[in-house]
C-alpha cells in the first residue's frame, strides 16, 4: 500500500489526469443516463470537482480542495494559474479577431460596468448587515468584484483583516456561483455568441468563474469571455481603492 | 515539428504575462494586468497570419490545439482544488453578497448584449 502511495505522489501530475479523468468520465456517463446529454456532462464535472473539494477541505482542515490530500497534490498543478493561463490562451488559436473588434466597444463597457455594478451591490449589502466604516463596506465591496481584488483594494486602504476575510468569502462565493449556474441559466440569457460571451465576460470578470461556466456552455466561446475578464481584476484594483473608496468615504 | 506549436504557445503566454505585469507595475498594483488578454491577441494574430505567410504547419498546430482541448479538465481540476469550504464559513453576508451580485449580473448580460438592437 506504501508502495503505490509513493508512486503516486511521485507521479502527482501523472496521477492528477487519471483523477480528473475518471472524473469527467463519470460525468459524462451521468449526463447521458439521468438527462440524456442535456445537462452538459463538464458541468456536472464542475461540480463533482467541487464537491470533491469540499470533502477534502472538510478532512484536511485546508484551503486547496483535493490538492491537500498528498496522492492528489498535482491537481495542484494541473488546475493551477500557470497550465490555466496557458490554455486559456490556446483556446484563442481559430477565435476571430473580426468578432473581437466587432464587440470590442460592447466588452470595454460591460468590463467597466460590471465592476461597478458588482461593488455597488457588494457595498449594499455590507451597508444592510450592519457594516458602517467606509473601509470596511468598500473592501467587502471589493470582495463581490473577484476574490483577489478584495484583499488587494483591503490593504491598500488599510481595512481590518474581518473585512478582508469577508471579501475573499463573498468573491470565493461569486467565482463559484458563476461555474455552476452559467450553463443553467445561459440559454435564457442568450448566451450562445461572442458578442454575449464578451458582456459575459466583462459583467462577471471573476477568471475561474467564466473559464468555468463558459467550458460548460460551449467551448468556443471561452476566449471571447476570458478575453474580458482578464482585464476584470485589474480594472477593480485601479478603480475600487481609488475612486470608488473616495466615493464610499465621501457618504459615509 | 509538434513543438513549434507549444513554443509559439509559450512564447506569446509569456510575453503577454511579462506585458501584464509590467502595465500593474506602472499602476502601482500587485496584480497582471490583461497579460492573458495580450497572450491572447498575439496568439490570434500569429495564427491569422503566421498560417499564410511562414506556414505552421499541420503538426505544429496540434501542439497548439491540444493545449486548447486539454482546456476543460483543467478547468475540472481547477474547481476540485478550490476552497469551498472557506466560501461557506464566511457567513451569511458573504453568501448573501454572492449569490445578489452573481443573479443581478446576470440579468444585465442580455440587457447589454441587445442594447443596440433595441435602439
Amino acid at each position: 500500500m506504501n508502495l503505490i502511495q509513493e508512486i503516486l505522489i511521485q507521479n502527482n501530475l501523472i496521477t492528477a489526469f487519471v483523477f480528473v479523468g475518471l472524473i469527467v468520465y463519470l460525468s459524462y456517463y451521468l449526463s447521458d443516463k439521468f438527462s440524456n446529454g442535456r445537462f452538459h456532462g463538464s458541468a456536472i464535472a464542475i461540480i463533482l470537482g467541487l464537491i470533491f473539494a469540499y470533502i477534502a477541505g472538510v478532512f484536511t482542515n485546508g484551503k486547496n480542495g483535493v490538492s491537500d490530500i498528498a496522492i492528489l497534490s498535482g491537481v495542484g498543478l494541473l488546475g493551477g494559474s500557470m497550465l490555466r493561463d496557458f490554455a486559456i490562451v490556446a483556446t484563442a488559436y481559430g477565435a476571430k479577431l473580426s468578432d473581437l473588434r466587432s464587440s470590442g466597444f460592447m466588452g470595454i463597457f460591460s468590463l467597466f460596468f460590471g465592476v461597478v455594478l458588482s461593488f455597488t451591490l457588494g457595498a449594499l449589502i455590507a451597508i444592510a448587515f450592519g457594516y458602517e466604516d467606509p473601509k470596511s463596506i468598500t473592501t467587502i465591496g471589493a470582495g463581490t468584484v473577484t476574490f483577489v481584488v478584495g484583499p488587494i483594494s483591503g490593504s491598500a486602504i488599510g481595512a481590518n483583516s474581518e473585512a478582508i476575510a469577508l471579501s475573499i468569502a463573498a468573491g470565493l462565493v461569486k467565482s463559484i456561483l458563476v461555474m455552476t449556474i452559467t450553463p443553467l441559466v445561459a440559454k435564457r440569457i442568450g448566451l450562445n455568441n461572442p458578442k454575449s460571451a464578451m458582456v459575459f465576460g466583462g459583467l462577471m470578470g471573476t477568471n475561474s468563474g467564466v473559464a468555468a461556466g463558459l467550458a460548460a456552455v460551449d467551448p468556443k466561446l471561452v476566449p471571447y469571455g476570458a478575453m474580458t475578464a482578464t482585464f476584470y481584476t485589474a480594472v477593480g484594483c485601479l478603480i475600487v481603492p481609488s475612486l470608488l473608496f473616495f466615493l464610499v468615504d465621501l457618504l459615509f | 515539428m509538434v513543438i513549434y506549436g507549444i513554443a509559439l504557445l509559450g512564447i506569446c503566454t509569456l510575453i503577454g504575462l511579462i506585458i501584464g505585469k509590467f502595465l500593474g507595475s506602472i499602476f502601482g498594483i500587485d496584480a497582471n494586468v490583461g497579460g492573458i488578454g495580450i497572450a491572447m491577441f498575439l496568439l490570434m494574430y500569429c495564427s491569422s497570419s503566421l498560417n499564410t505567410k511562414l506556414q505552421i504547419g499541420d503538426i505544429s498546430e496540434k501542439g497548439i490545439t491540444f493545449w486548447s482541448m486539454i482546456y476543460i479538465p483543467i478547468v475540472v481540476a481547477m474547481a476540485a482544488r478550490q476552497n469551498v469550504i472557506g466560501a461557506l464559513d464566511g457567513g451569511l453576508m458573504a453568501i448573501v453578497a454572492g449569490i445578489v451580485v452573481v443573479v443581478v449580473s446576470f440579468l444585465f448580460i442580455p440587457i447589454i448584449t441587445n442594447y443596440k438592437k433595441d435602439r
